[in-house]
Order: C-alpha cells, then structure tokens, then sequence
C-alpha cells in the first residue's frame, strides 16, 4: 500500500495541503505563451523555476519545451532582475530570434517587486527589442491562485499586447481556447472549418505540441496563433470564450480594449456542453450546424444509449481543474453516472456554483475547491465510501492501486500514459473518445475481478 | 566576543552613536568590527574618515562569490575592522535579502573566526524592522546585546517599542537580550525622566543619556567621531562613558513591550503635561 497512512476520518485542517491538485502559475503562463507562433517563454526568477516548468510540461506532452530565464543568483534577488532580464532579452534576440518574448514572473521576483514595465521599457530603450518584435509579460506570483490563474494572465497578456482595433470589423468570431490538449483545439478547429465560420483561436498549441515528426529540430514549431492574427483578434465581431476560469479575463480586456463583445461557454467536452459551444458559434458566426455534425452528435448518442447498462448508477471520483471538471462532471451526469467526490485546488464561487447546480440530483456527491481540496481528501472521501472509476491526471494512480478502481487519465498533467495530446475529448468525436475509454476502464476491471462464474462473453 | 545589534528609528544617529561609542571602545584598547547593514553604506563613513569603501553586495555582484575578506573589511580609527554590507538603489531589489546575503557571506568568510581575535561585533542596522531581513542581525545568535537608540518624541519611542517586539519574539527561541535604551536628546521636556521610566516599563535602564551638541555636526562634516576630532570636548567624554557603560553592562532582558495606550500615557505623564 503506498498510502497506507490515509485514515477515513476528515481532520479539520488549517494550514496543511498534502498532494495538491494544482501546480505553480508560471506552468499555465508557460504553456499559453507556446500557443503564440514563434513565441519564446522566458521565466523571470531563477533557474529552478524555468526547469520545473518545462519539464512538467514536457512529461506531459513528451514533447521539447523550449523556454529561457533570467537566471537569478543571490546578487539578482538583492539588486533586483532589471539587468538579468535586460541582458536576457539581448541575448535572446541575438542567439534565438523568436517574434515574441513573453515573460511571466516568478515567486522570487514578485517579492522582491520587480517592475516589469521599467524594466523592459529600458531593454527598448537601451535598443535590445528589434524593429517588429516584441517582449510582452505577465504577474505570475504562486502564492496566488494556480496553474489555471497563470495561463489565464498570459492569454490576457496576449490580449493587452497585440489585439488592436482598426474600427474595420471583420466576419469573424474569435475562439478564446481555455486550458486544453492540442488534440482538443484540432478538434474544435476542425468543427469550426466544418461549419464554415471564420474563427480565429488563441492560443493555439495545434501543430506545437503534437507536431509531426519530421526528423528535425524546430526551435519554433509550425503551429500557433500568428502575430497578425492575435492582432486581428481586436476587429472581429465577436469571441466566444471556452472556460471562464481560463479565459474570462482576457474577453473581458478584448471587450474593454476592442469593444469586441463575448459569450462565456464551457470547453466543449460532452453531449450538452458541445451542444452550447455550437449553438454559440453558430449563432454568433451566423452559420448553420452542418448535418456532417448532426450525424456525429447522433453517433455520440447511440454510443451512450449502447453504453447505458454499463455506466449507470457508477460513482466516479474526479479531480482537476474547474473548467474541465464542470462539462466533464456534467456528461458524466447525462450518461447517468454519479460524480459523487470533485476536488479542484483551483478555487472559486462559480465552481461551487455550477457544481451544485450540476450534482444537484446526486444527494450523497461531495465537492469542494481551494488549497485544502488535496488529493489526501478525495482519498479520505473514498476510504469512507468507495467508488467504481477515477477521472483525473496521474497523481491519483496510487490511489487507484491502493485501492483497485479503474482509473481514467484526463487533465494535466499525465506524465504515464500517451495520446492524451493526439485523441481529443471535445466535441461529439471527443465526448465518444471519452465515453469508450470510461467503458473499457470499467469493463476491463470488471473481467480481471468478477468471479469465474460471472464471466460474461458479451457487455 | 560580544556581538551587539544597534537598532532604533530612521534619522535617530545610530550610525553617529555607533560610531562614536567605537571610537570610545577602540580608545580603552577594545578590537571592535563594526557591519554597516543598511542600504546607503554610511555606517562606517566616520571611522574611516569618509573613505569610499566598496561595500559586501556591490563586490558580490562585481566579482562574484570568490571574495577574499581583504576586499570588503577596511581598517579604520584606532584600529577598527569596517564593512558595509550595502544594498540595492532604493526601491529595486531586495534589501532584506542583502542583509541576510551579506551576513552569511562575512561568516563564510571568517569575518568572525576567533583568529581575529575581536573584542566586539557591532550590527549597525537600518531603522525598523521592515521585513525577515533586517531581524537578521538578532537571528540564530549573531547578536546577543541590542541597544536601541532613541529619544522622548513619540515616533522614536513607538519605533523603539516595536523593537522591543521582535527583540522579544527572537529572545524566546534564541539568546539575543536586550542591553538598553541610549537615549539620544532631541531637547525634549523631561526627556531623560520619561526615557527611564519607559526603560523601566519594558524591563531595561537607559543605559546613557547623550546631550545634543552641535560638536557632534562639526565632527561629522570633518568625517570623523568626536573622539577623534576634539578629543578633549565635553561630547567626546560622553561617549566614552557611554562605550565604558556598555562594556561593564550586565544587565541583558527579555523586553516587555507596551500597549499603544500605555505608551501614550507615558509621554502625557512626563511630556505634555509638565
């Protein structure tokens, strides 16, 4: 047993958070910077900081991460980052000629106070920002919020930075990506081109972070929001933002900043919130639903029809970040599944909100959000009343093992299993993707433990 | 080796009084090193007659960790050992941290090895204490005696009060005490009386009351102690009394600080009222 020290019984805790089930800032501003195409992330702080970043990122999508630092040492910390930062953004220029410097604080700068508009206000001064290219950056200090608060910084940075409004709107309906696999914007992007609507997404990790391989090494990888397109972001009619946790705050600054207004929908995972992201897009692009996606909803929901007698009444425990967990908790609930334990580290009102709304018919589910909302919980939740799947990353395999429930790997990060950056989960295709990877994880556990007698040739 | 703290409010003359009472204790034959820790690096400016001295941080960040003792430590008046730990410009960087930086560096370096044979460490410390930083002086023993220098306005007295706080909070884990109040005349009514009674209330004596002189002014625009300028001025006697009190002190406590009414009750008393 590796946690053989988890008790059923809930202590009341005040200052302890054992496994959390949120990481730093800086990985979420790190990971929407390289949805910019020809954007290089630089971590302001020390070294220590910019690996963990890239490596938890690179476990992940088992691709390179490229991103640099400002290095600092004892000196640094004492005098400030001003001329680490400023000889890095020389440097990078120089030796790596990225379009985009974008850099995201760190614990250690935050504190010491580091100005970053002065800082590189002098680095264009001092002549070290070429002609046409530019270094933007965003507060990512980790004592506040998590990963999901510092990508949503970042793409609001994208947003503050390029977007710009030349009173000539365009037909076109921006795409607000919150914090998704690649596989997912692919799949969105290809419902988009399917309808015909003129979008533009941002960020974009498409053909960055499941890029081909072809052999070679490419410092900035094909895919990415462009530069013009972010900056056209600022004429387009309208946006569509998918997850408010990430996503929000950068509508908000293009509506306040372009006047460009938006609509607030979930990511697209699962039969309803798929259904609202269309009916957005659709309504807001002025385009039909094709029958092309008709046929794929009604696919998805033979696939759960099909699937009913296996699914229903099953408990799943799930943790993750918001603005998955609240379409994922809610397809869960369609397929009448019962998401009786959800823990977020990401807090926030309209989490618990939604999550009542969502689990309302579920009397016994338990949820809860913020810094005491650890994966030690949702264990201690399951010691007293087990449950028959697992959704979340790779932090829940030991409960999974100490306890022998089917586990599904989704969320960030899954540093044990692969194609989570290939297959999506959005969209109807996704959703179906989803539903067979939960029935097999049910089924195979169902075959491995039944008793000889039960062994059924068909489910 | 005695390891002294002289903490107080900004402008109060620590630095002036540090300085003075060095040259006092330098005078009775004492070795005494004295560590500026305050950004502006002014704290050893007397002793070592103005000379430009490079402080701990700026040779840090030039020359990297590789420093040799010599670079930093400067001889100065009757054979006192000077560094500054310095700091970065105002409103940049991180003071607190160039304290704590600072301070590790000179034990790495063996400022304080017993080879040296020192009588006394001074801590020359900025004002209050801001931040983690700046208590470093007091933390894990590197001083164990703290005077305070302040005066019977309020502001000194508050700022003196908090002093007391930390010196309390630290004291109960380690072995850093109280030595006393110096109180520094600013002329004001009653001052010494008040200034007593308010030592009395937090546990501790003033351990020496200096009269305002304007000799003191003339030694500082000359860069040197008064000890050094005017050796035979009244003001030069007091500050040898003070550094012979503080050599023969024994009184170390835990302070008890005062409640904010309490001690503005103390300046009614004995300020105002009389």
């Amino acid at each position: 047993m590796l946690l053989k020290h988890t008790t059923p019984k809930e202590i009341d805790r005040k200052a302890l958070t054992i496994n959390p089930a949120k990481t730093c800032q800086p990985v979420g501003a790190m990971y929407a910077a390289l949805g910019l195409h020809g954007c290089l992330p630089h971590s302001h702080g020390s070294q220590g900081c910019c690996s963990y970043h890239r490596s938890a990122l690179t476990r992940h999508f088992k691709e390179p991460v490229m991103a640099a630092t400002s290095s600092f040492t004892e000196g640094a910390s004492v005098f400030g980052g001003s001329a680490n930062l400023i000889q890095s953004i020389n440097t990078i220029f120089t030796v790596y000629n990225p379009e985009v410097i974008a850099v995201h604080t760190t614990c250690l700068s935050e504190t010491i106070g580091d100005d970053m508009t002065a800082i590189i206000s002098k680095a264009k001064d001092d002549g070290f920002i070429p002609e046409g290219k530019k270094v933007i950056f965003c507060n990512t200090p980790s004592y506040i919020g998590t990963h999901v608060t510092g990508y949503a910084n970042q793409v609001t940075s994208f947003v503050k930075n390029f977007s710009t409004s030349t009173l000539k709107k365009k037909n076109v309906v921006n795409l607000v990506a919150g914090w998704m696999e690649p596989s997912d914007m692919r799949e969105i992007k290809r419902l988009a081109k399917e309808m015909e609507a003129r979008t533009i997404l941002f960020p974009d990790f498409t053909d960055v972070l499941d890029a081909p391989m072809d052999g070679k090494f490419h410092m900035y990888p094909a895919g990415g929001t462009t530069i013009e397109e972010m900056t056209a972001t600022g004429d387009s009619k309208f946006t569509i933002g998918m997850g408010p946790y990430s996503t929000e705050d950068a509508c908000i600054a293009l509506e306040n900043k372009c006047k460009v207004k938006f609509d607030m929908v979930d990511i697209p995972i699962g039969l309803k919130a798929t259904d609202r992201f269309l009916m957005s897009l659709s309504r807001h692009a002025n385009v039909p639903v094709p029958d092309s996606i008709t046929a794929d909803r009604g696919r998805l929901v033979d696939l759960m029809a099909d699937s009913a007698t296996n699914l229903y009444g099953r408990r799943v425990a799930l943790w993750g970040d918001p603005d998955t967990l609240i379409p994922l908790c809610e397809f869960l609930v369609s397929m009448d599944m019962r998401p009786v334990y959800v823990v977020s580290g990401t807090s926030g009102k309209l989490f618990d909100v939604r999550m009542k709304e969502i689990l309302k018919d579920i009397p016994e589910a338990k949820f809860k959000s913020g810094e005491r909302a650890d994966m030690f919980l949702m264990h201690q939740w399951i010691k007293q009343e087990g449950v028959d799947l697992l959704i979340g990353n790779t932090y829940g395999k030991y409960i999974a093992r100490d306890e022998d429930t089917p586990f599904v790997r989704f969320g960030f990060p899954i540093a044990d299993r692969s194609g989570h950056n290939y297959l999506p989960k959005t969209g109807y295709n996704g959703a179906a993707h989803l539903t067979t990877q939960i029935l097999n994880a049910l089924l195979d556990h169902q075959d491995r433990t039944c008793p000889e007698e039960k062994v059924e040739f068909q489910l | 080796m005695r390891k002294i703290a002289i903490y107080g409010k900004g402008g109060i003359g620590k630095s002036t009084t540090t300085q003075n009472t060095v040259a006092g204790l330098a005078e009775l034959g004492k070795k005494v090193m004295i560590v500026g820790c305050d950004p502006k690096a002014d704290s050893t400016r007397l002793l070592l007659h103005g000379m430009a001295q490079r402080t701990v941080l700026d040779t840090l960040r030039e020359e990297g960790e590789d420093i040799d003792l010599e670079d930093v430590l400067k001889p100065g008046f009757g054979d006192t050992r000077c560094v500054e730990s310095g700091g970065p410009e105002p409103g940049v960087g991180c003071a607190g941290r160039g304290i704590i930086t600072s301070i590790n560096l000179l034990e790495q370096l063996g400022a304080y090895d017993n080879d040296k044979q020192l009588d006394y460490v001074f801590y020359d410390v900025l004002g209050d204490v801001v931040c983690g930083g700046f208590a470093m002086p007091i933390r894990d023993g590197k001083a164990e005696e703290v005077y305070i220098v302040c005066s019977g306005e309020m502001m000194a007295m508050y700022a003196a009060n908090n002093i007391c706080k930390s010196i309390a909070k630290f004291g109960k884990a380690g072995t850093v005490r109280l030595g006393g109040l110096i109180c520094n005349s600013r002329k004001v009514d009653n001052e010494a009386n008040m200034i007593e009674e308010f030592a009395r209330k937090l546990g501790t004596q003033m351990i020496h009351f200096v009269p305002r002189d304007n000799m003191v002014q003339h030694a500082e625009i000359n860069r040197k102690t008064v000890i050094d300028h005017e050796p035979t001025h009244n003001q030069a006697n007091e500050y040898r009394a003070l550094a012979k009190k503080i050599d023969e002190n024994k009184m170390m406590v835990l302070p008890t600080p005062l409640e904010m009414e309490e001690l503005e009750s103390l300046l009614i008393d004995f300020g105002v009222l009389n």
